[in-house]
Parts: structure tokens; sequence; C-alpha cells
């Protein structure tokens, strides 16, 4: 739990010494609650209150890796349960389970690691698979993991009941630090051992809250901290109930035996295929950190990564689209050029109402720093230099005809400026609403 | 290690409880009413407050044959897409709990929709479904005003829901409401503050809390679905902590949102990757409506039936204790 800044006043030295480069510890403290100093610019600390400072810093859902050379899953350091509270930080990694008994894994691997969607820029993608020893059989486990290894570098989890699969398949791991699951009441102390040799997450699965606290504890004990956490419940209430749960425990109680990131697999609690993504869903909003499918298809990963793209925004920091020239609709040289900001839904509301009327148009993008029209035009991101400088940098003027822009409604008044910054052009004044394109476009054709 | 102690939140307020229709003892024709909200905690956390109603399903029925829906949702209804009390009983089949009446701007013929036609259209349908019916205008303030008067006046006594109530328009639609026993739908632009004030100006004249839905307005997915989320979320949080003016149930149209998307519209000329068409369509309505089920809508109103059965099962799920 983060401390405030008279909690680190108070186990600062409060000399008012200046080494820090601040004029009192007082400010040294705030600058420090707001993470914008450190702590080691003081040099008269006590070991006891770095200590104290150091604990309280870590972030209340620990931050998990599972990587496999570059590639990493990250999973973890949320510090809000809300995202319009500050953010959530690690998008909540989304795997795919496959089994040691599925014919050519390889191929299988290679397919879903070549599935790629873009979104306003963003390549979204898969981030790793989940390998279960279906089998029962070590020596198929580490084929299937030699296997997969050998066709991509996608992180890993891997799914067995006993070490001695996960002893064969770690020697095939290649380099890779696989996500190991899972550990319960029956076998953590040699489940615990295995992650200690390999360092390798390891996942807790024990049902409720009190069951899973007191065995997080034991194996931390044990020497593994990097843990996941599976509390036991697959439907739709009790995943979120638990999770909602565990998340309030870590950030508002600072309960650190479930501190962990948890792991979930709607597939399991799906009454149908169709189910699954409705339940994955859920969990990508609510506070799951890794995400395991049963079922593959790209139309339902595609709307899952969409969704956690969008739950992971930032929402200080709105999603923008590359400025430059959109088509729509396949124009000529004779369409109009719709002229709008960068702010991604500013760019959605007008492309979708064009493109969906049918109406070819040019759509030329202004960096306006990720603002909407009006925002943009009053902090001075949108104005006739900025319009001009769009036109000019995009070469749009070479693949038109007909010299006619459209000024969006809101900012008719930069009508004498954009036609005095573009010497030739027509400039005319659109509609204050995306949704009145359309018609605006059809009266003007 | 002691047992862990589930943090519970005490909240002071509760969303306000809302009936939609009224039986013929009530002064209405509906068979049943559905009545939404009265929860005392955010949404599905049974563990911490009563939830006493489960969200509902509206599914959207045209006044006319819709002109520019995606095929993939054309092929679900073309048996009843152009009657609108047929198309009302086939969504009262899907076991729905509303209808929602859309009143076009024009007709099927072309010719702009008229006062006349709205009246015979939403009795037809009141006639076809013993549901609650909320019937919205073309979204063009004469018109609105125009068709929503009068089928206010010819539907006395019903308690539809009306909308669209604007912060430019929503004076006429309100004084149609209070006169003749509907309620209204109370929609801005996704903002908290746009959202209370406007429950506040249309409570100003009149209506009571009891018969105002509250609309924060949604993006679909990928398209704009986070700043509606946080909206309904930090709407909901208020509610709980008690702030009178936040505490309406609300309504949200993801089936409008996610349909008018290229996602869901489009199956030509589209990146192989995006996936079959339908299936993606039906995904991108579905995730579209559960996420926003998760943040605490008490409507949602949605269009493509295979999409309404995975929301209602989610529902069912949900609420079972």
């Amino acid at each position: 739990m983060a401390l405030t800044g008279l909690q680190i006043y108070k186990l600062l030295p409060q000399t008012n010494c200046k080494q820090c480069g601040f004029p009192t510890c007082l400010a040294f403290a705030m600058k420090l609650a707001a993470k914008q100093a450190e702590l080691a610019a003081c040099p008269y600390v006590s070991e006891a209150s770095k200590a104290q400072l150091e604990a309280a810093a870590q972030p209340p859902v620990r931050l998990i890796t599972v990587a496999t050379g570059d590639r990493k899953a990250q999973a973890g350091n949320e510090i809000v349960l809300f995202r319009h509270e500050k953010t959530f930080y690690n998008r909540a990694p989304i795997f795919v389970r496959v089994k040691d008994t599925d014919a050519d894994l390889a191929a299988t691997a290679k397919t879903i690691n070549e599935f790629a969607v873009d979104y306003v820029g963003i390549k979204l993608m898969i981030d790793g698979l989940a390998i279960e020893n279906a089998s029962g059989d070590a020596g198929k486990f580490a084929a299937a993991v030699e296997a997969v290894r050998g066709a991509t570098n996608f992180p890993l989890i891997l799914i067995a009941k006993d070490v001695a699969a996960f002893e064969a398949a770690l020697a095939k791991a290649n380099g890779a630090t696989p996500m190991l699951y899972a550990a319960d009441a029956s076998n953590w102390q040699a489940m615990a051992a295995v992650a200690k040799k390999f360092k390798a997450p390891l996942a807790v699965k024990a049902d409720g809250l009190d069951a899973l606290a007191t065995l997080t504890e034991q194996i931390k004990g044990a020497g593994v901290e990097d843990l996941v956490l599976d509390p036991g419940a697959r439907d739709f209430l009790g995943t979120l109930t638990l999770a909602t749960q565990i998340r309030r425990l870590a950030i508002k109680k600072n309960f650190r035996a479930l501190g962990y990131p948890i792991i979930t697999f709607p597939g399991e609690g799906a009454g149908s295929a169709g189910e699954e993504p409705s339940l994955a869903a859920q969990q990508i909003g609510k506070y799951a950190g890794f995400v395991v499918l049963d079922t593959f298809t790209p139309a339902s990963a595609y709307a899952l990564l969409v969704l956690r793209q969008n739950i992971y925004t930032d929402p200080q920091k709105p999603i923008q689209v590359q400025p430059g020239l959109y088509e729509i609709n396949n124009p000529k040289p004779e369409s109009p050029v719709l002229v709008t900001t960068n702010f991604s839904i500013t760019y959605f509301s007008i492309s979708n109402e064009v493109e969906g009327a049918g109406l070819p148009a040019w759509l030329l993008v202004a960096d306006a720093e990720g603002m909407s029209v009006l925002t943009a035009w009053a902090a001075g991101k949108f104005d006739a230099d900025r319009i001009a400088k769009a036109v000019k940098t995009t070469g749009v003027e070479g693949k038109i005809s007909n010299k006619r822009l459209v000024l969006p409604g809101a900012v008719a008044v930069l009508m004498g400026e954009v036609e005095e910054a573009l010497a030739g052009w027509k400039i005319e004044v659109g509609p204050r609403e995306a949704v009145d394109v359309p018609a605006f476009l059809k009266f003007k054709a | 290690m002691p047992a862990v102690e589930i943090p519970k939140e005490k909240y002071g307020g509760k969303v306000r409880e809302i009936t939609l229709g009224a039986t013929p003892a009530q002064g209405g024709t509906r068979a049943k009413t559905v009545t939404v909200g009265g929860e005392a905690a955010l949404p599905f956390m049974h563990f911490e407050g009563a939830i006493p109603h489960p969200p509902v399903i509206a599914v959207e029925v045209q006044s006319r044959v819709p002109a520019d829906w995606s095929p993939v949702l054309m092929d679900a209804w073309k048996e009843v897409a152009n009657d609108p009390a047929r198309w009302a009983q086939a969504a009262e089949k899907l076991g729905v709990d509303v209808i929602l009446l859309k009143l076009c701007a024009t007709q099927a013929d072309g010719s702009p929709n008229t006062a006349a036609n709205a009246v015979q259209v939403t009795k037809a349908v009141l006639q076809a479904t013993g549901l609650p019916v909320m019937v919205f205008g073309p979204g063009q303030a004469e018109l609105d005003n125009e068709l929503l008067v009068a089928v206010a006046e010819a539907t006395k006594g019903e308690r539809l829901v009306l909308g669209i109530c604007e912060d430019k328009n929503y004076r006429t639609i309100v004084a149609a409401a209070l006169a003749n026993d509907h309620l209204v739908n109370s929609r801005t632009p996704m903002d908290v503050n746009l959202s209370k004030q406007l429950v506040i100006l249309i409570h100003d004249m009149g209506l009571p809390l009891e018969r105002i839905l509250m609309d924060p307005t949604t993006g679909a997915l990928g398209y704009g679905i986070e700043y509606g989320y946080s909206v309904m979320e930090r709407l909901r949080l208020a509610a709980l902590q008690g702030d009178g003016m936040t505490q309406q149930p609300m309504l949200v149209t993801p089936g409008e949102e996610a349909w008018r998307v290229k996602e869901s519209k489009v199956g030509t000329d589209v990146p192989a990757m995006w996936g079959d068409w339908a299936e993606r369509a039906i995904h991108w309505e579905t995730v579209t409506a559960s996420a926003l089920l998760e943040t605490g809508a008490n409507i949602v109103v949605m269009r493509h039936p295979e999409a309404i059965k995975r929301v209602q099962a989610m529902i069912a799920k949900l609420m079972a204790k």
C-alpha cells in the first residue's frame, strides 16, 4: 500500500539538511509519495526506515513474468479496483490451451502464433500457449513442449499433476521460463522445489480464499515468491466474486498472501463453446491476470483482444490514431477531403458514419495530440497551421482533382484562416456532429 | 493463518426501483410488468448487498424493415422484419423482458413517418406482445416530438418508456410522459455530470424519479466502449454512495452500437484474421453487452437472437445465488 507524504515524512531524519536536493524533508517526502524522487537521494535515512519504505513501495499485486527469450507475458502491478481511479497496467495475457495428446502441436502453435490483427495501429496477438499433460506421460509432455518450442517463441504455461512431468518438460524448455500449474495442498512442497530449481512462476490452486492464503504463505516460506492464484471457482458468479475479493484484499488491505495475479480458465466454466468468450470478457474486465482459453478462433480472439486493449487503456491518455490520409470507400480524385483530429473516437465516429453510408471520401487526420476537435481547438492543437501541415505532409494534393476541404462544424471559426493557409482550396464548413456528415455529403454531391 | 476476512463495502445508497409497463389492473394492457434497479451493491456482488432484480434484455424492433442493417442481422429476422407486430412476437419468444420499438424516420415506402403511422404501429406492437414496451423516436428533434406525443396520448396509462430525451430536446417528451403516465429515457453523452444534470432537469418538470431511466450512452467494443464503461462504473459507485440523482437504473444500447461498426456490418474486403463474419459479429454484440452488464447496466437493448441467448445465460448464472 502506497504511503502518503506525511507517513513517509515520519520515517525520514527530519533534519532538513537539503542534501537530497529539496529544501525540507517534508518536500522530499511529498516528492517520494508522488514517485518523483528516489529514497537513495537521502544519505541519512535509517536502515529500519528504509526497510519499511521499501516494503510499502512493493506493488499490492506482484508482477509475474512468464518469458521465452525476449517475449514476455506479464500480469500484476495493479494498484486500483476501477480503471477510472488511475489505470490498469499489465494487460491480462491471453493464452490458448493445447494438450500433449493433440495431433500436430507444432502446426497448431504456428497457426495461433501467426494470428495478428491491427487495431488502431496496434498489433494484437495471442500471448502464449498453455500445454497440458493430458497423456499423463512425462515423455509425451516433454515432446510436446519441445515441439512447441521448436515452432514458436510463445511464452508457456505448463499444466501437469506431477513433478516428474515438469522436470522432463522443463529440460526441453530450451531457455524458456514457463509458469507451472499448479501446486495444491497435496503436492506443494515438491512443486515449490521444482519451481525454485527452475526459477519458474508457480500457480497455486485451492478452493476458497482461506485455503489459498494458507498455501501461498507456506510456499513463500519455502522460498518461491513468484506465485499466481487459482481460487478454484470456474463459473461466472464464482470467478467474479472471488476475483473481486482477492483484488480488494490486495489493494485495500495490502493483504500479501493474496497479492498475486489470478489465472482463469473460462472454457472450464462455460456451458457451451459460445459462452467461453463472454466469461473470458468478464474476467478480462474484472481482475484476471492470466486468461487461458480452450477454444481459439480468430473471431473470438479478435473481440477479446480488443476488449482487453480498451479496458487497459489509460483513461488519461486517449488512444490516438496515426495522423495521415485515410481512404474511405475507395475515393476518387473528385471525392471530398474531410479533415479531423487524431483522437481515436473522433476518427471512428467520422469514418464509421461515412463508411456506413457508402460514401467515398478522403479523411485527413491532423496531428492534434490525440484530442477531440473542440478540445484540440481550445488547446491550440487544431488550427489552420496544423490543418495546412496535414494537407502538405500527406501529399493529398497529388491524389485529388477537386481541392475541396470540409472542416468540422465545431471549428467553423477557422474557415478564414484555413482559406488563407491553403491557397487554391475551397473550404467548406461541415456539420458539428459526425452523424450528420453523410446527409451533408449527399446534399453537397 | 486465521481465516481471511472478506472486505465488504458498506454503502449508504441504492439504485432506485423502476417498473416498466402496467397491467389492466394498473391502467394499462400489459400481461406483466418488469421492475429493474433496487440493488444495494455493485453488479452481482451478492455477498455485500441485496440485488432484488436481475438486469433485463430489451429487443429492438423497428417500425419498418431496416434499410441499413447488417445482412447477418437481417438473416436472423428476415421472416418478420417487415411487420413490427410479428417481429415483437418473435422477440418475445426468445424469453426477453422488454420490447423496444424504434420509430424510423421513414415508412417502408420511403415517405416520412407520421404521427398516425407511429400510433398505429405502436398499438399493433402492444397488441402483439404482453411485455412492457419502450418507444424511441428516430432521433430528429421535431419528428421525435411529433411522433412521441401522439404515441404517448394514444397509449395513456401503459407506462411505456419514451425516448430519447436529450439535453437539447426533452421538454415536449417529458410533458407527454407526465400527462399520460409514461416513463422516459434520459440520454447524455458519456459524462457523469451531464447524466446527473439531465435527470435533475427532467425531475424539475415534475416527473417522479421512479419514471426516469438514465442512459449514459455507450460505444461499441473497440469504438469507445471504455468511456461508457468507466462513466457507468462511476455513476453506479456514486449511486451506492448516496448521490440521489445518479440512482436511476441505467439503460444502454449495445445492440445498436455493436452492429454499426465495420466488424459486424461488413463481411467482404476485411482482413482474413478477423475470422468468420457471423461469429465475429455475434461476439461483438455479446462482448459489448457483457462488459456493460458488469458495470451496472440494468437494461441492455440488443439485436441478434444468438447474442441475446448468450447474454441471457450469463445473467441467469450471475444471478443464481
